[in-house]
């Protein structure tokens, strides 16, 4: 602790309090609070209902919510083996050759995601790579997009691995690729979860790209609570909303057991 | 696989820098040599030419018989301990010490029967079969360290590679460790062992020969009893056992003089004149009266149990003295007189080695 006085420590707390509270914890119960609300004219919400529940969790915005699981799903497990092979690969080349490839990757990053999306929606909107109004074609930008996370989380895994490792179990008789499947990726495999679910939540909570390119028939919650606030439905927008966050946090929770059983070591 | 190791000429460089300079030295079937020296000698790098893992910028290493220079890590069959172990954290005991045999392919697969004896034999070997379901992480240090070589050993390697194996263990388990080696040694007695140490005790006690390094070049090469008894050169003199050395001119009628007194030792080789390094061994220096006389005056004193040393400051130079238990030790600052046997010193032709 790098404070010890008695009194300091109070006020430490004291000044996490004051701005955690409204910065970080109100706006959340807010939304709660609204998404059991008809009506928000006084200090509390009123007129308590769950009928917004029931009508995200069914029809349009249960559609959307599987369009949303199912995109996250896909697009961070592609993200994880692009990100993975590629942290792989950067990791046997020479000094300049991979930082010009970990530059690469984190370019998405470095992009604003409605440029992303955009960028993608000129590229693949002619003959032969017709992807425009195709479910595809949101996965594929969820992808670019949280590659660079992933492919970042594994390569500091990477660098923190002790090369011995390898090198036992080559001078075992081990080939590269059963030292790969055998060594590497299992002890790589805790990084290899926490950028599982890192690219996950953040697919999931992905909509300036998404905007540019859903078809109609793969719509993602995300644009469902966009859709919902713009034409004024604060409160239904809410309860999609606290679905969306109980079903990310559900997903990360999963996630993390696999974390657990993996981190043994 | 027959065992052997074989430097031809091996220079290893990093970016121009030679961590590695033109080694020749030959390790025979069955034979503990260990590589000794002070870290940036060069005597890992040489282990790691050997393993595979750094590539020669030229010069040739030959594992028993065979040219392996070119052959990839996998390929060369060798067992090897390095000092954090490295065993497989997410393996239990008896996976660690299965995986050199599973990862085989081709023609030398190993059937999984056999796998199973010859991963019983090892843990027996180093006395880890009781362990076999833990995981590395369950284990002390001490255990892991046989794993590793139960581990390096499943394989039935014609050479084995330590790195600094006993570096990370306190010093009565290394002591442990020491004996462990010597009695598994005895019983492969066709397995070569590369060892590489930095720990003069290490050497001395395990190894056939000792290959001394230092500044990337091999600066001796014999059995600890030559390198100890009459060491080339000055390096070896101070890395093998401790040692006194002083700079001597050799006189005309047998004996060098230093400072102002004769002193009486062989000086076969050495032309009258020249200048010379005299190197005696601290507990070979006896405290009062007889041949070959030095006069100081005491600066330092200790007291370890068995024996005093004494630091002795005689013509300017000092002279250290490891005596059994004195009844009545000196005092700092009291004039003494030390003395050594002719036979005991050795005379080393100066500009060989370093000062």
């Amino acid at each position: 602790m790098l404070v010890h006085s008695r009194g300091a420590k109070w006020a430490v707390w004291a000044l996490f309090l004051v701005l955690f509270l409204p910065l970080f914890a109100l706006p959340l119960l807010v939304v709660l609070g609204a998404s059991f609300a008809t009506n928000w004219s006084s200090v509390l919400p009123s007129g308590f209902t769950t009928g917004h529940y029931s009508a995200a969790t069914r029809g349009e915005a249960l559609q959307a919510l599987t369009t949303s699981l199912l995109t996250a799903a896909a697009a961070s497990l592609l993200a994880l083996t692009a990100g993975t092979w590629a942290a792989l690969a950067a990791a046997g080349l020479k000094g300049r050759y991979r930082r010009v490839l970990d530059a690469l990757f984190v370019l998405p990053v470095a992009v604003p995601s409605v440029v992303v999306g955009l960028a993608i929606l000129v590229a693949f909107s002619k003959p032969p790579f017709l992807l425009n109004g195709t479910r595809e074609i949101v996965i594929l930008a969820h992808t670019v997009l949280v590659t660079a996370f992933a492919h970042q989380s594994v390569s500091a895994a990477l660098a923190r691995l002790d090369p011995a490792y390898e090198q036992a179990a080559a001078s075992l008789g081990a080939r590269p690729a059963h030292v790969l499947w055998r060594v590497r990726l299992p002890l790589l495999l805790p990084s290899l979860t926490a950028a599982a679910g890192l690219c996950f939540a953040l697919s999931m909570g992905e909509l300036s790209a998404t905007m540019m390119l859903y078809p109609p028939d793969w719509t993602p919650l995300p644009v469902l609570i966009f859709a919902a606030t713009d034409r004024g439905a604060l409160f239904a927008g809410s309860a999609l909303a606290v679905v969306l966050m109980a079903a990310t946090l559900l997903a990360l929770f999963a996630v993390s057991r696999v974390r657990t059983r993996a981190s043994y070591r | 696989m027959i065992g052997g190791i074989r430097f031809d000429s091996v220079t290893v460089a990093y970016d121009g820098n030679v961590v590695l300079d033109a080694l020749d030295l030959t390790v025979e079937p069955g034979e503990v040599m260990a590589l000794l020296g002070p870290s940036g000698s060069g005597k890992t790098t040489a282990l790691r030419a050997v393993a595979g893992f750094v590539r020669p910028a030229s010069g040739r290493v030959f594992l028993g018989g065979q040219d392996v220079t070119d052959l990839p890590p996998y390929r060369r069959g060798i067992g090897m301990v390095v000092q954090q172990y490295a065993l497989f954290p997410h393996m239990r005991v008896e996976e660690n010490v299965a995986f050199g045999l599973k990862a085989q392919r081709g023609r030398t697969k190993v059937p999984k029967a056999e796998i199973r004896t010859r991963v019983a034999e090892a843990l027996e070997m180093t006395g880890m079969a009781a362990y076999a379901r833990r995981y590395p992480r369950e284990l002390s240090g001490g255990q892991q360290q046989r794993v590793a070589i139960a581990r390096a050993l499943a394989i039935r390697p014609g050479v084995l590679l330590l790195d600094e194996p006993l570096s990370a263990l306190d010093a009565r388990l290394r002591s442990d460790m020491l004996a462990e080696l010597a009695r598994l040694h005895r019983e492969l007695p066709d397995v070569s062992i590369l060892y590489v140490t930095h720990d003069q005790v290490e050497a001395l006690t395990l190894a056939d020969r000792i290959a001394v390094m230092d500044r990337a070049r091999l600066q001796a090469c014999g059995t600890p009893r030559e390198l100890y008894r009459a060491p080339a050169n000055e390096f070896t003199a101070s890395f093998v056992g401790n040692a006194n050395l002083l700079p001597v001119t050799v006189g005309s009628g047998g004996g060098v003089v230093f400072g102002g007194g004769e002193i009486e030792v062989g000086t076969a080789g050495v032309a009258p004149g020249a200048k010379a390094t005299l190197c005696v061994r601290p507990h070979l220096v006896g405290l009062g009266d007889g041949p070959n006389r030095l006069s100081g005056t005491v600066t330092e004193i200790q007291w370890r149990g068995s024996t005093h040393r004494l630091y002795v400051e005689v013509d300017g130079r000092r002279v250290i003295a490891d005596l059994r238990e004195l009844k009545a030790p000196p005092a700092h600052g009291d004039e003494v007189t030390l003395h050594f046997s002719p036979d005991d010193a050795t005379l080393l032709a100066a500009g060989v080695g370093h000062g």
